[in-house]
């Protein structure tokens, strides 16, 4: 069974998320992030892509040769 | 968490390689006639950029060079023969990497042709690169007609001599701290080397003086070398092939010792995988055209030139550059900083002897990493010059192209290959 909610913390960062907005950080389509700054929402954009663009093959071969 | 066994074998032969290149001490010293040091360049033999290639498969610019330079040596007594005996198989065509050499764009080089001479003084061994024939209808470009012809005829018999007599006579020029000026005077070695060229005039001048035959002919020669803005790029080639040479055949090591591409094709050389060819169609440049040209006039990418992005400089250095980067239409001042910081995603380390003021003396990124590539898809950007895809036309515009991807990964399984890693 999950534990009960119990307030305190959590209530509080979720009262201020509803007070203030969210701060987004948005990591790999940008489209998301431009579409949140055009409503005028503080957002900060991370380029990312997955590595090797997504080849699994390749992510594996750089997961022995890069990490 | 402890890197994976073969990433710390690369890592280590990839340090090796870095400290190669940044310990060369490159000089150039001489002007030689290329059947003097090229002893494997024997008659109807003709070296070009790029990877290997034949005559089927060359592009416009290429053969006009080809049949150009098939009447320069006296193999053929007009282009129509040449052209025809090269259909034939009369010509043996091999790369200019594979005898020490490079040459920008089409890259001819042949016996009778004076070739500059760039030692590395740190590892003892020497480049050679064609004297730049300045700009406009040129051979580098696919030019071929009468006056391209006899242009090459003067480098061979009274230029080239005379720059070789005057380095000589001054025992060489150091090109580490001229190019470490040239960055700090806006050039980046492939498509802006006026700054360089100048600071080249100033060290040649006064040596070239006291050994030229005569008035006339010294006038000339100064002459020729202030009016090309591009008279150090041959240079920077040479002294790029220079400072790889040494980091080639390094076990396990990922960095990149060549890249070049002959109009058809995009090749790189790996250090761990020495002389063997990756190679993938090579791209258009995007740039800008010269009046009366448009992309429709444009050949695929050519030269050896990308031997200058190579050790750091070129797209990598464009930072330092920024009447560059409208030139090759990449933007503007603040994109030319994106593209080396983007650069930086890919090499292994800064070059601390070449400083670009506009990044806080930031050095050059350098030793391009083929796994880094392979991760972020982030492939070199070089700057470049656009030849038209016809035989005999010339150059019609400048851009920047990119390096292709496929040639980083066929180049990185053939790495894990040879470390048994699958």
């Amino acid at each position: 069974m999950p534990p009960e909610p119990t307030g305190g913390p959590p209530a509080e960062a979720a009262t201020r998320l509803l007070a203030d907005g969210p701060s987004v950080i948005n990591v790999g389509l940008e489209s998301f992030a431009t579409e949140l700054a055009g409503q005028d929402r503080p957002v900060v954009h991370v380029d990312w892509v997955p590595p090797a663009g997504g080849d699994p093959r390749l992510a594996r071969l750089l997961a022995k040769l890069l990490t | 968490m402890s890197r994976t066994n073969a990433a710390a074998r690369i890592d280590i032969a990839n340090a090796e390689a870095l400290r190669r290149m940044l310990a060369g001490d490159p000089w150039l010293i001489d002007v030689v006639a290329a059947r003097d040091v090229l002893p494997r360049l024997g008659q109807r033999r003709i070296l070009h950029a790029g990877p290997p290639i034949d005559w089927a498969r060359m592009c416009g610019p290429m053969r006009g060079a080809v049949a150009g330079i098939a009447v320069f040596e006296g193999w053929a007594r007009d282009l129509s023969e040449a052209e025809h005996m090269a259909e034939s198989g009369a010509f043996v065509f091999e790369p200019n990497h594979h005898h020490d050499c490079v040459g920008p764009m089409t890259g001819m080089t042949t016996p009778s042709q004076k070739l500059l001479v760039v030692e590395n003084r740190a590892f003892g061994n020497r480049a050679y690169c064609a004297i730049n024939e300045g700009l406009g209808k040129v051979m580098r470009f696919g030019g071929n007609d009468a006056d391209v012809l006899d242009r090459i005829r003067w480098l061979t018999t009274e230029f080239g001599p005379a720059l070789g007599a005057a380095l000589r006579q001054l025992g060489g020029i150091a090109l580490k701290p001229l190019i470490a000026r040239g960055l700090t005077m806006g050039d980046e070695m492939h498509q802006r080397n006026v700054a360089c060229s100048s600071l080249l005039l100033r060290q040649l001048a006064p040596a070239m003086a006291r050994t030229s035959p005569g008035g006339e002919a010294l006038a000339r020669a100064l002459a020729f070398i202030a009016g090309n803005d591009q008279f150090h790029l041959n240079v920077a080639m040479a002294m790029g092939k220079a400072i790889m040479d040494p980091a080639r055949g390094i076990e396990n090591s990922t960095v990149v010792t060549a890249m070049c591409r002959n109009g058809t094709d995009f090749g790189i050389h790996v250090s761990a995988t020495g002389d063997r060819w990756f190679t993938a169609p090579v791209e258009m440049p995007q740039g800008l055209y010269f009046p009366g040209f448009s992309a429709a006039d444009a050949n695929p990418d050519m030269g050896d030139s990308a031997i200058v992005e190579t050790v750091g400089l070129g797209g990598f250095a464009m930072a330092a550059a920024p009447a560059v980067v409208g030139f090759v239409g990449a933007g503007n001042a603040a994109d030319a900083l994106a593209i080396t910081r983007l650069m930086r995603e890919i090499t292994v380390a800064d070059n601390p002897e070449w400083a670009i003021p506009a990044l806080d003396q930031q050095g050059v990124p350098t030793a391009i990493d083929i796994r880094l590539v392979v991760e972020t898809g982030i492939t070199p950007t070089i700057n470049t010059g656009i030849a038209h895809r016809k035989p005999g036309v010339g150059q019609v515009g400048a851009g920047v192209v990119k390096a292709p991807l496929g040639c980083f990964t066929s180049a990185l399984e053939a790495v894990a290959e040879t470390m048994g890693v699958a």
